[in-house]
């Protein structure tokens, strides 16, 4: 009340004067400062273990095989037919996961959004079940029951639905069945949580203005929901880019993914430099998809508003 | 499709929306009952809505207000009972197929629809031709006093602009009935006054029968014409505003609506004495195993002189005046312990010149405000 009552109090005064004002500037600097101090540990380890090694990756991928600055590295990623088909087959495996994972993905996360939430927690649990088991177990889980003489060879051919043995491993089909998979709860968490966010009230005011279940569906759900298929989507598109261990155990090196490329150029070659120029592109590539996703993603919250 | 849910929809292009709708249709619900485990949320509820009335659920929070209109809307699904729109038996048709219009206590306006998008997505669905729609929508939004908002996002508008889209887009298509749930009970009291003005002329307006869902009893006097009183999924009480507050049928609809005094009175003989005291009433008490005088506070008087032939007058000792801006209320501690209110408008020295504390009074009360009524609470 007082310093309303002071002609100079003005919002443009920088240094505001009055009543206790010294002391109450201190005070917001010393918040600050404790904000900071809690949060000094966390910069460190960022700093430590992101910023300090993505350096030195950078710094790597400039050496050339004389162990002078060298852009060969990049250079033998543009001419190399074989890289090229790398990426190719990365962004490939990347995309059809992705995809097959938003077909698998989208129905089950709609059915779970629907259930009672008791239910729906239960069923939860369920898909998220294979992230307490190790990666590689469930990797080769996917290699016993598909190889030529596994579960489901042998249960296909003795119920006489197919002859002989398919191959379902070590190709293109075994990595995406073990990378759907795997990606799936990725999927799905996102996408579930923003499902559950939409309110009933929206497709109860959708099917009271006329709209057809189909259509209060197509018109006002799907859009809704879109927010968290974009954000699932886009996790498992960027974890797909990077993987290694289920394609380079289900490929049986017919599928090789930039990840492996990394591998052999260090355990065959021992050539750093190239694996790093490699680890460069890929991070360069991720970074870049994330920002024009992350324009999108800020776009579709203006059009959609309020959520 | 459309045509058989009713005729009011794009197929007739000339009808205009601000035209009197002619043909709003009575509701009839008949035993209609919903139980969610052991709780009975709509208990044996039968009810007759007159064509192009405007009919007002009011009751208690968990009452059953909302059941009801979700049962009328058709997304709950009662255990039995029937609904009838006019003739035609609905309790079996889906939503989409009732042709009612609502809003919405969230309102449920399409975040990812503009104004407009949202008004004319009624009529996008019944494939009412893109110019006609254009034009509804500007009338409709014209109606709610919202012209020129058409291209303005959802999250742009206030909540009482969100209000008034919610129910632009409730009335574009023409529905014969209209369900609105607790539609004010998110504003502030200046503008939910105003709206409720503006609700009820535009009843008046468009003529649809109207159900409209309160907690609040000032907004269910205020607008309706019937008031339904609801509690524990039961009608208690359904009459216009003026006989709910002046006879209301037990103790649960007297103290619900308004403030009031009651005081435990018995039946001797022909007379209704309170504390050995007969008491003049107009009305006729009703046959019930106990009785109680509902006495409302503005109809109280603070006697100084000889009060009027028949009046019940009242020993008092007076309490303390709580001064509430454009009127006083008056405790006064009647001779058994029963406080009993007094309300008075305050003019230039009337609260000066009250009674202070532990002063000695005589309260008094007309027979026809001397409202005997059946002391159970249902
Ligand atoms: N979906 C539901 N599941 C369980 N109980 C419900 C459900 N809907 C309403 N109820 C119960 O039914 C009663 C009436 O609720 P409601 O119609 O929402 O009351 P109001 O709208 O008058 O506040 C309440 O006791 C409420 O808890
Ligand atoms: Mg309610």
């Amino acid at each position: 009340m007082q310093a309303a009552d002071t002609p100079q109090r003005s919002y443009e005064t920088p240094v505001p004067s009055g009543m206790n004002a010294a002391g109450l500037r201190r005070d917001a600097r010393l918040e600050r400062l404790k904000l900071f101090g809690l949060s000094s540990p966390a910069l460190l380890l960022v700093l430590v273990i992101l910023v300090i090694p993505v350096g030195w990756l950078f710094y790597v991928s400039f050496i050339g095989a004389n162990g002078q600055f060298s852009l060969e590295n990049y250079e033998r990623m543009i001419t190399r037919k074989s890289y090229a088909r790398i990426f190719v087959t990365t962004f490939q495996v990347s995309l059809l996961t992705t995809g097959l994972c938003i077909l698998i993905g989208y129905p089950l996360a709609y059915f779970l959004s629907q259930l009672p939430s008791r239910l729906a927690s239960l069923c939860l649990i369920t898909v998220l079940l294979p992230f307490w088991t190790s990666l590689l177990v469930r990797t080769y889980a996917w290699l016993v029951l598909l190889q030529k003489r596994g579960l489901v060879n042998d249960w296909g051919i003795s119920l006489g639905l197919w002859e002989e043995p398919i191959k379902m491993v070590h190709n293109m089909t075994g990595t995406l069945i073990g990378m759907v998979h795997i990606m799936l709860p990725f999927l799905i968490l996102p996408l579930y949580s923003t499902m559950k966010s939409i309110n009933r009230d929206y497709m109860n005011a959708a099917a009271n203005l006329g709209a057809s279940p189909r259509r209060a569906f197509w018109n006002v759900f799907f859009p809704l929901s879109t927010p968290g298929l974009f954000a699932g989507s886009l996790m498992v598109f960027i974890l797909c880019l990077g993987f290694f261990v289920t394609p380079a155990v289900l490929g049986g090196g017919r599928v090789i993914m930039v990840s492996m490329q990394i591998v052999s150029n260090i355990e065959l070659f021992v050539n750093w430099g190239a694996a790093s120029a490699l680890g460069v592109v890929l991070l360069v590539l991720t970074m870049a998809i994330l920002w024009i996703a992350s324009r999108f993603l800020r776009l579709d919250q203006i059009a959609g508003g309020g959520h | 499709m459309w045509q058989a849910a009713g005729p009011a929809t794009g197929k007739e292009k000339d009808r205009v929306l601000s035209t009197a709708n002619t043909q709003a249709l009575p509701i009839s619900v008949s035993h209609v009952t919903k139980t969610y485990g052991a709780v009975h949320a709509l208990d044996d509820v039968s009810l007759e809505i007159e064509s192009g009335e405007f009919l007002t659920l009011l009751g208690p929070s968990g009452s059953g207000k909302t059941t009801l209109l979700m049962v009328l809307a058709g997304f709950t699904r009662p255990d039995h009972g029937s609904l009838k729109f006019g003739d035609r038996e609905v309790i079996r048709t889906p939503p989409h197929l009732r042709d009612v219009g609502m809003t919405f206590q969230s309102y449920a306006l399409f975040p990812h629809m503009s104004v407009a998008g949202n008004v004319g997505y009624p009529l996008r669905l019944r494939n009412v031709p893109k110019a006609e729609i254009a034009e509804r929508v500007a009338g409709a939004l014209e109606t709610v006093q919202l012209g020129g908002f058409g291209e303005r996002r959802i999250d742009q508008l206030s909540g009482g602009q969100r209000q008034r889209v919610a129910v632009a887009r409730a009335i574009v298509f023409e529905p014969r009935i209209l369900l609105m749930d607790e539609p004010l009970s998110a504003l502030d009291k200046k503008l939910r006054d105003q709206m409720q003005i503006e609700l009820r002329s535009l009843h008046e307006k468009l003529g649809m029968t109207t159900v409209y869902v309160t907690h609040d009893q000032r907004e269910a006097l205020t607008m309706s014409d019937r008031i339904a009183v609801v509690n524990h999924g039961r009608i208690m009480q359904l009459a216009t505003p003026r006989d709910l507050y002046e006879k209301p049928a037990n103790r649960f609809v007297a103290d619900f609506i308004g403030d009031s005094t009651f005081l435990p009175v018995t039946r001797r003989g022909q007379q209704i004495v309170f504390e050995d005291q007969p008491l003049n009433h107009a009305a006729p008490a009703p046959e019930a195993p106990s009785l109680l005088l509902m006495a409302r506070p503005e109809r109280i008087h603070l006697l100084t002189g000889t009060p009027q032939e028949r009046m019940n007058t009242f020993e008092a000792v007076a309490q303390q005046v709580i001064y509430q801006g454009d009127s006083y209320l008056l405790n006064a501690q009647l001779h058994n312990g029963e406080i009993m209110s007094l309300r008075g408008a305050v003019r230039q020295g009337t609260v000066d010149g009250l009674p202070s504390e532990g002063d000695r009074i005589r309260l008094g009360l007309a027979p026809e405000d001397t409202v005997i009524i059946d002391g159970r609470e249902s």
